[in-house]
């Protein structure tokens, strides 16, 4: 290590091999970005999908793409001819209200189609109680099951997620085999996963995997990439980054009415980026030959790992800032997406410090693409967080490693201790002088 | 007449033994009651009889002389006699009357204040103090009523004399209340806000059946100097607390309790508004001032935390950082917590730069020895204390037979064993 007054001339030099400076690498900034401030090209996304999440997360982008109106009409274009598809009148109004005429007279209200398909959902639904109330008085378990189940899928279909729920649940009294109960929790965590009711997936993710010999493997992914869905939706990021990262290559496209692939790679990258420390990301990221097939579809985030692995930051939060408009756009991962940045952030400027005895400020300052003050005010919240274990010198800019003096810290502490002890017992003699005072006393009054 | 002239020269002549003494003390338990009528005429007798070998006399006359209400002219005349009284007495003989001696003193504090010189009163009463306690753990009536009066004369450094003593036993826990309060307001007055902390501290988490105000203003005063000691403040009491304390108190203390909590959000503009606009409640409560060192503890907090981050920082920094005016004001804060021992740090008034230094404490000097020498010691001490206590404790005969009672419910065998555990 370096001594530590002189930041001398081999140091620098050790941070530019580092490769921690875009300014001395051209050939770096050239490389070509992806989606460097490109549009998020809205067909292609919603070909990811199938099923309702499809029309949820296009209503999703228009409610939130903000000033781009093309955006926001192609979206809702998208959702309008996808609803039609199914039997949401619910969601159709809702859509063509949001579309408010603006995509001609092709997108408006179908009134004629709504009553036709109420009228059909009244039949059918007519035609599954008549069904389901012969099942009941036949004793029949497994037409139970299947009334209940058809019952679940019926208003799914139409939009009614609580009913579907409840009703989803009402099969597991009838569930004879392992491949039921599976079935139930499938269907359950789908329900739950719409409503964004979390804990339910939870809880039914646990439920389905305690029957594990009749997993599939298809299955076990789904259940993997709804339980990282339901940690990372309650900020577990290290849980979810997990989960996301057990998810098996088998899930492909299987489980796109929920989660894409690309998204199991995006979601996981970015949680285990933010949490894992440099061994784990090593282990579990990029050496995880599993997720790397996730990783090749979306090289963008593929990259960033890589970057921030090999402590490229520039090029890394690049590629992170290209990204985020993105993914600000993601119907998961949208209310995330700041609090993850920022612990990227954070372990990134911890990572850049961490083996250095001084570091110039303003050298870092250019990794990071940022301003020497600002760098400071960031780095002085990590420290007074004791998440960099440093001092900065404002005055010459440079920022020494502090080295915590193992005995003089132990001779603070232990007299600490003793006089913590020394107050702790003399508080409580007095108390327990007090109750023997208050025991005699009722004592002598008893007398 | 005559039995008051006869009451004089027994005094005189049995004062000298022990045996004539206690014989006095009957003499004067039986004259008690006609005393007071005489009051009058007891004041000259009091010339006869000399307090450090008549004190058992001396003190019933004395006691029955300021029974009555007392102006302030003769307020003038007996405080001299009390006060040569208590210098003069003797111990062994006050200790055969203690309550008298406890409202003689009590009404000399009353006379001092009236007569508007409690400073008259403080050496007095520190010997009345002494004398009276059996042993230096022993708290007594008069501890109390002696912090009023230095708090009143503002001689906190007599009063912190008897605030080093450890107090286990305690008559009254009245007393007890009053003393960690008042003692808690002299250490605060010293600025030893560690001391102050630990006295309120035994304040609040005493055990009471009924919450009391004593409680109540000391929680207000607990909370401030924990700020401003510790710069932060946990609303949880610790759960040996009484149930009552922990339910009531924090309702009486809403103002101190968000005072805490506008602390701790760190911005300095925040909590002056808040002080602001709650100035008229603090000030009723008479604790504005510490209000105020709460507010300016928070500049220091926030140097000490850049003591933390930086090596070298411009005092124009320090200025913008901790919301100071200038670099002048800054430099003066910077100065004063040094000087005080709080921060280690040396100015550079040439280039306007502060450097901050580590502690120069290598935990290698002799002093250092000594002083970790006689922690140890005084922590064995303790250790042996509540070992004594222990053995104390599992040998009350009124523990045992409650313990046992209560065991008995679940298990016959368990019944003659000690129990293993106890909760104090």
């Amino acid at each position: 290590m370096e001594p530590e007054d002189s930041p001398s001339r081999p140091m620098i030099d050790e941070i530019h091999s580092n490769g921690g400076i875009g300014v001395d690498e051209p050939s770096r900034n050239k490389r070509p970005i992806i989606s460097s401030g490109e549009q998020l090209d809205v067909e292609a996304y919603a070909s990811l999908y199938q099923g309702r999440t499809k029309i949820m997360r296009l209503l999703f982008i228009a409610d939130h793409c903000g000033g781009n109106a093309a955006m926001r009409l192609e979206a809702l274009r998208m959702a309008y001819d996808e609803i039609k598809k199914g039997e949401n009148t619910q969601l159709f109004r809702e859509a063509v209200q949001k579309i408010d005429g603006k995509l001609g007279p092709n997108y408006g209200v179908d009134s004629a189609w709504c009553e036709m398909v109420d009228r059909r959902a009244e039949q059918k639904k007519e035609k599954l109680e008549n069904e389901l109330n012969a099942y009941r008085t036949n004793l029949i378990k497994e037409s139970i099951r299947m009334g209940y189940n058809d019952f679940g899928d019926f208003y799914y279909a139409h939009g009614a997620l609580g009913d579907a729920f409840k009703n989803y649940v009402r099969t597991r009294d009838y569930c004879t085999t392992a491949k039921h109960i599976i079935h139930m929790c499938m269907s359950a965590i789908l329900v739950s996963i719409e409503m964004g009711q979390f804990t339910h997936v939870t809880s039914y993710v646990s439920k389905a995997e305690q029957s594990a010999e009749a997993l599939d493997p298809i299955t076990g992914a789904k259940l993997r990439c709804a339980a990282g869905l339901a940690h990372l939706e309650g900020r577990k990021y290290k849980l979810a980054a997990r989960k996301f990262l057990e998810a098996g290559p088998e899930l492909g496209s299987h489980y796109n009415e929920v989660i894409a692939p690309q998204d199991v790679a995006t979601y996981g990258g970015l949680c285990a980026l933010a949490t894992f420390d440099r061994t784990e990301l090593k282990n579990k990221v990029i050496d995880n030959v599993n997720f790397r097939n996730f990783l090749e579809l979306v090289p963008e985030v593929r990259e960033l790992i890589n970057d921030f692995y090999s402590s490229h930051y520039a090029s890394c939060l690049d590629y992170l800032g290209n990204l985020k408009a993105n993914l600000l756009l993601d119907i998961h991962l949208h209310d995330h997406v700041e609090t993850l940045y920022e612990q990227i952030r954070s372990k990134a400027l911890i990572q850049y410090t961490h083996p250095f005895v001084s570091v110039d400020l303003r050298m870092m300052a250019n990794a990071f693409k940022t301003s020497g003050a600002g760098l400071e005010k960031e780095l002085e919240a990590l420290i007074t967080d004791n998440q960099i274990q440093a001092r900065i010198d404002s005055h010459n800019k440079i920022l020494y490693a502090r080295h915590a003096d193992q005995r003089n810290a132990t001779f603070q502490r232990v007299l600490q201790t003793g006089s913590e002890f020394d107050r702790d017992v003399r508080s409580m003699l007095l108390r327990a002088n007090l109750i023997k005072h208050e025991y005699n006393l009722r004592a002598s009054r008893k007398l | 007449m005559g039995s008051l002239d006869a009451l004089v020269i027994q005094i005189q002549g049995l004062s000298s033994s022990a045996g004539d003494i206690s014989r006095l003390h009957v003499i004067l338990k039986q004259a008690e009651d006609s005393l007071p009528s005489e009051s009058s005429r007891l004041c000259p007798i009091l010339n006869q009889l000399d307090p450090s070998t008549h004190s058992l006399g001396y003190l019933y006359i004395l006691e029955a002389c300021t029974s009555a209400p007392i102006s302030k002219e003769q307020a003038t005349t007996l405080v001299p006699y009390i006060a040569r009284y208590i210098s003069f007495c003797v111990p062994e003989q006050i200790h055969l009357a203690p309550d008298k001696f406890v409202s003689v003193c009590k009404r000399f504090k009353d006379q001092v204040v009236l007569l508007g010189t409690p400073i008259r009163g403080v050496a007095p009463m520190l010997t009345a103090v002494q004398k009276l306690q059996t042993s230096s753990e022993h708290l007594t009536t008069l501890h109390p009523e002696f912090l009023l009066l230095c708090l009143l004369a503002k001689c906190y450094k007599t009063g912190l004399s008897i605030l080093e003593d450890n107090i286990f036993e305690v008559d009254q826990p009245r007393d007890l209340f009053l003393y960690c309060y008042y003692g808690g307001m002299i250490c605060i007055g010293q600025k030893r806000f560690r001391k102050a902390l630990e006295l309120l501290h035994n304040v609040v988490t005493a055990p009471m059946s009924s919450i009391n105000a004593i409680a109540v203003e000391a929680y207000k005063k607990y909370i401030m100097v924990s700020l401003i000691h510790h710069g932060q403040f946990s609303n949880s009491l610790p759960k040996y607390t009484s149930s009552v304390a922990q339910r009531v108190l924090k309702n009486f203390c809403q103002p101190y309790i968000e005072l805490a909590s506008s602390y701790s959000s760190g911005k300095i503009a925040e909590l002056e508004e808040y002080v602001q606009t709650n100035r008229e409640h603090f000030e009723s409560d008479n604790n504005l001032g510490l209000v105020k060192q709460v507010v300016s503890s928070m500049y220091k907090r926030n140097i000490q935390r850049l003591t933390q981050t930086y090596l070298t920082l411009s005092l124009q920094d320090i200025a913008n950082t901790v919301q100071l005016n200038s670099p002048k004001e800054a430099e003066m804060h910077v100065l004063q917590m040094i000087q005080d021992g709080e921060i280690f740090a040396t100015i550079n008034q040439k280039d306007g730069m502060v450097r901050f230094l580590e502690d120069p404490e290598q935990y290698k000097s002799c002093e250092m020895i000594e002083n970790i020498d006689s922690s140890i010691q005084r922590i064995m001490a303790l250790s042996r204390k509540l070992t004594a206590i222990d053995e104390q404790i599992s040998c009350d005969p009124l523990y045992l037979a409650k313990a046992g009672r209560e065991r008995q419910r679940f298990d016959f065998d368990d019944f003659d064993s000690v129990p293993q555990k106890f909760n104090i």
